[in-house]
């Protein structure tokens, strides 16, 4: 087994890893680059917990091979807040009540803020179809609909 | 006694408000540390051999293969953890037998489900431990296996435990056989009651095994040193009795046993118990070196929770005038392949809400080839209403009365007998029916293919032990720490009834989850217990730490102790006291703390009784389609009585979260397996839990009926809005299609087949 060089964007820093050809993004994310934000629910594309964009498109990073990382851009739930500045959904997530555990919640920002820069308008249907890939067992999804509106009503400035 | 009783005239400031919670920055950055998030210098991973077969004899376990294979480290099976005696320890609800638990941990005679943990190996990379247990050589006689619980109650069906005598009948039976235990409620005179009975209507119904389905699977770091000393990092709801069990587990000294509270990914009961964690600590003991083991989804499903199917007959009695005068019911639930499904806890709740005087509940806990049953949300209760509250239901529309009406007229309150003995004590019902008696959906007008389903529930709710310390830091911002793992909110619960209590505003507040080695014990968060039970230890030391204050205004004033009192977070002279001295601040004095006698710091323990049942009602508006079956939730109101909400967002969350459990315990998710006793859903596509896109809107109503046993008046508010969905769903079903459904899920092809039929 020889591992790949892989060269890659992680959160806007040139990043370079190296993966077995079988490994999934996910695990070289938390095992491998210690970036353990990103979370595994199930390992099989069904929870969302672990999405990511990977050249802005929403993928499940337990279903992306590492090595197609090569040369391509990754945004992480490390990555979206600027500082101490925490970006709209985050902070609405926070004022909204909307996580209880937690563990789903980076899935979801990651999952909306991909919904906003393609909609910034959505309606509750649409945003219940959008997060219908991210699993949550605590909320009941109530508040985290709640916080994706308001923060869309923010970023429009309504 | 420190604790003050609620008064009701007091206007809270912080309290039932509704601010960021301490935790909640890491959480929403993806910093915060998780179970599977820790990684510890020279880590090494662990994986687990799990049985392919449903039930078998264990013959031989050959692990040479796996030992000589380069990178592996250690590897341990059943023979490595001491044996324990036969016998239950506990309350009766709750007990528990560590001959049973070890051999979940990892087998011995036997493999009694698929899934079931055998061995373990911990190597310098996951594909090299994945690669050794492919090297294991298990060999299995395999038996006759049952799953279904009516099934396993037959004479002669496949015996999991060949010695097991059912517990509970006398004389004791002679033969052995899959049921552990019988138990029994009884109260009054069925014969008469039912006599007195205008309708009576009998009915049985089924409840498929559901998962806690917690999206964190479970998952550990353990780090035992050559010196004795271990230290684990463990996402569970309670870090002392995680410890507590892997020590008993492992033959260790608890104090040697460290356990660091991991944040955790979800529970709803299920992670109250050990898995990994023995495993994890006996495979660092042999390594010498740190050991993570994760489990995968489907472990997960196939080897932890769920909570038990069940297979129940309920029978009831109601007047014209709409009194219940007899109810009759038996349970049988799975426990799964040990011992202990919340059985009792089923028929202790199945009447809990209504004031019946002849009534019997029979429970029987039956061991089957399924995983073994572990704690979900309200355990027991919601498995007992869904046939007391549909057989209630089928009730009121033949005596014509509203099932609000009917319910509300045999409603228990705060004098009211229980079946099991004590009277309940608190009022909070009643106001839950009417809350919904008055909301305005409830009148709604249905259309084609709609029904509108009511139910209610109850559970019990804890209190127990726990323990709390503050501290007081130099610039008067305070440190609250408890043992109490924060599933949901309650570092936040905690520092606003410290901020309350001290008369300081909440972010002067740091409020932590302290280590086993760093608190007094804490029971598990779960039972709904910790905004009660952990809230009076809080309460507790901020009381003490006032007294403190007190003592130290009046030495700096050179008055007496009685001369000050305590307000909005200043040391004040009484009123009417001749001297003449500025209020002190709590960073006043903590800024001279030196001075009058050294660091400001208290701590409370405390084993809190008076806790107050939780009391749910709610209704449900559905459509259902003809074509398909699929049933279309258009409505929820759920009132739910939480005595006073502490944080009022998550107070409320947590209804929703349980109503949305509930809707997929009512119409998606089981259990389902295949001839062989091979789970055939282990993975979230096909154990398919409620989806945002499912849903409505959830419309809660909190009913506040404070407990006077509690400084601010808190209910646990976590678990009984889990207990009425399935039935009030089923009732809604009901009501759009004329068709009673008995079994769970609702699921569209069985809607279907019951409209066609």
């Amino acid at each position: 087994m020889s591992k790949h060089h892989i060269t890659t964007t992680i959160n806007n820093n040139p990043v370079e890893f190296l993966c077995e050809p079988h490994q999934p993004l996910l695990d070289v994310l938390r095992d491998e680059l210690g970036m353990t934000g990103t979370k595994e629910g199930c390992g099989t594309g069904d929870c969302g917990s672990c999405s990511v964009t990977l050249d802005g498109r929403l993928v499940c990073s337990c279903l992306v091979l590492a090595v197609e990382a090569e040369g391509k851009t990754i945004q992480t739930i490390e990555g979206m807040a600027q500082g101490d500045h925490l970006h709209v959904l985050q902070r609405k997530f926070l004022e909204h009540a909307a996580l209880q555990c937690g563990i789903c919640t980076p899935g979801f920002l990651i999952a909306a803020r991909a919904l906003l820069e393609r909609n910034a308008n959505p309606t509750e249907e649409e945003v219940r179809f959008w997060l219908a890939g991210n699993l949550c067992r605590c909320t009941g999804y109530q508040k985290i609909i709640e916080a994706v509106l308001d923060a869309a009503k923010e970023i429009r400035g309504a | 006694m420190l604790t003050k009783t609620m008064d009701p005239a007091k206007v809270l400031k912080v309290v039932g408000t509704s601010p960021v919670r301490p935790d909640g920055v890491p959480k929403v950055t993806g910093q915060a540390v998780y179970g599977a998030d820790t990684i510890l210098p020279g880590m090494i991973w662990g994986k687990i051999l799990r049985s392919p077969h449903a039930h078998a004899r264990i013959k031989s376990i050959d692990t040479s293969k796996a030992a000589a294979l380069p990178g592996v480290k250690a590897i341990v099976t059943g023979a490595d953890l001491p044996d324990h005696k036969f016998e239950y320890v506990g309350p009766e609800r709750v007990a528990v037998n560590y001959w049973h638990m070890t051999r979940n941990i990892l087998a011995r005679e036997k493999v009694l489900y698929e899934g079931h943990a055998i061995a373990a190996v911990a190597a310098t990379t996951p594909a090299i431990a994945q690669q050794a247990l492919d090297l294991i050589h298990v060999d299995y006689e395999i038996l006759p296996h049952v799953i279904d619980v009516d099934e396993a109650m037959k004479p002669g069906a496949p015996l999991l435990f060949e010695d097991m005598i059912t517990r509970g009948i006398e004389p004791a039976p002679t033969t052995p056989s899959n049921i552990a235990k019988r138990l029994e409620f009884s109260v009054g005179d069925l014969a008469k009651g039912f006599a007195e009975a205008d309708e009576v209507v009998e009915m049985s119904f089924t409840t498929a095994a559901v998962h806690q389905g917690y999206i964190e699977p479970h998952s550990c770091v353990a780090r035992y040193g050559a010196d004795g000393q271990c230290e684990l990092w463990s996402a569970s709801q309670g870090h002392f009795v995680v410890r507590a069990y892997t020590a008993k587990l492992l033959g260790m000294d608890i104090g040697s046993l460290l356990v660091h509270p991991a944040e955790i990914g979800g529970g709803f009961g299920g992670k109250t118990v050990v898995y990994v964690e023995p495993v994890a600590v006996a495979l660092s003991k042999k390594s010498g070196l740190p050991v993570k083991i994760m489990m995968s989804r489907e472990d997960v499903l196939k080897a932890t929770g769920p909570t038990s199917g069940a297979s129940m007959t309920v029978k009831i009695g109601v007047t014209k005038a709409g009194k219940i005068v007899a109810a009759d019911s038996t349970f049988k639930f799975q426990a799964g392949a040990f011992p202990g499904s919340p059985v009792m806890n089923g028929a202790m709740c199945a009447y809990a809400c209504y004031d019946i005087p002849n009534s019997r509940a029979v429970g029987y806990d039956v061991v089957s080839n399924r995983p073994k049953s572990a704690a979900y949300r309200a355990p027991g209760s919601p498995i007992s209403a869904f046939g007391v509250e549909s057989v209630l239901d089928i009730l009121a529309k033949k005596i014509g009365m509203d099932p609000l009406e009917l319910r509300y007229k045999n409603a228990v309150s705060a004098g009211s007998p229980t079946a099991w003995g004590p009277k309940h004590a608190h009022d909070g019902f009643k106001e839950t029916i009417e809350a919904l008696m008055k909301h305005p959906s409830y009148k709604i007008p249905l259309g084609k293919n709609q029904g509108r389903g009511v139910a209610s529930g109850f559970w019990f709710n804890g209190g127990g032990e726990s323990a709390a310390t503050l501290h007081v830091n130099e610039d008067g911002s305070v440190v609250v720490a408890t043992g109490s793992m924060d599933v949901g909110g309650s570092r936040a619960s905690m520092a606003l009834m410290a901020a309350e209590t001290l008369g300081i505003p909440y972010d002067k507040v740091r409020s932590t989850v302290a280590d086993t080695a760093s608190i007094g014990y804490n029971h598990v968060t779960g039972g709904s217990r910790v905004t009660y039970a952990t809230g009076i230890a809080v309460v507790q030391a901020c009381n003490t730490v006032i007294e403190d204050m007190r003592g130290r205004a009046a030495l700096t004033w050179d008055v007496s102790i009685d001369d000050v009192i305590w307000e909005d977070g200043h040391a004040k002279l009484v009123a009417g006291h001749a001297g003449d001295h500025a209020p002190l601040s709590l960073a006043a004095i903590a800024a001279k703390r030196a001075v009058t006698g050294g660091p400001i710091v208290a701590e409370a323990a405390v084993n809190a009784g008076g806790m107050a049942p939780g009391f749910s009602t709610q209704f449900y508006d559905v459509e259902v389609d003809p074509e398909t079956g699929h049933t279309k939730i258009l409505r929820v109101v759920a009132a739910q009585d939480v005595g006073r909400a502490i944080h009022h967002d998550y107070c409320e969350g947590q209804i929703q979260g349980g109503v949305v459990q509930g809707i997929g315990w009512a119409l998606n998710e089981e259990y389902v397996y295949d001839k062989e006793g091979h789970l055939s859903n282990a993975g979230f596509l096909d154990y398919r839990i409620p989806v945002a896109s499912d849903l409505p809107h959830i419309d809660v109503v909190m009913v506040e009926v404070p407990n006077p046993n509690h400084p601010f008046g808190a209910k646990g508010v976590g678990e009984v809005n889990i207990v009425p969905p399935m039935a009030a769903i089923a009732n809604a079903i009901e009501q759009a299609t004329g068709k009673r459904m008995t079994s769970l899920p609702m699921s569209p092809p069985k809607v279907l087949a019951a409209i066609d039929g």
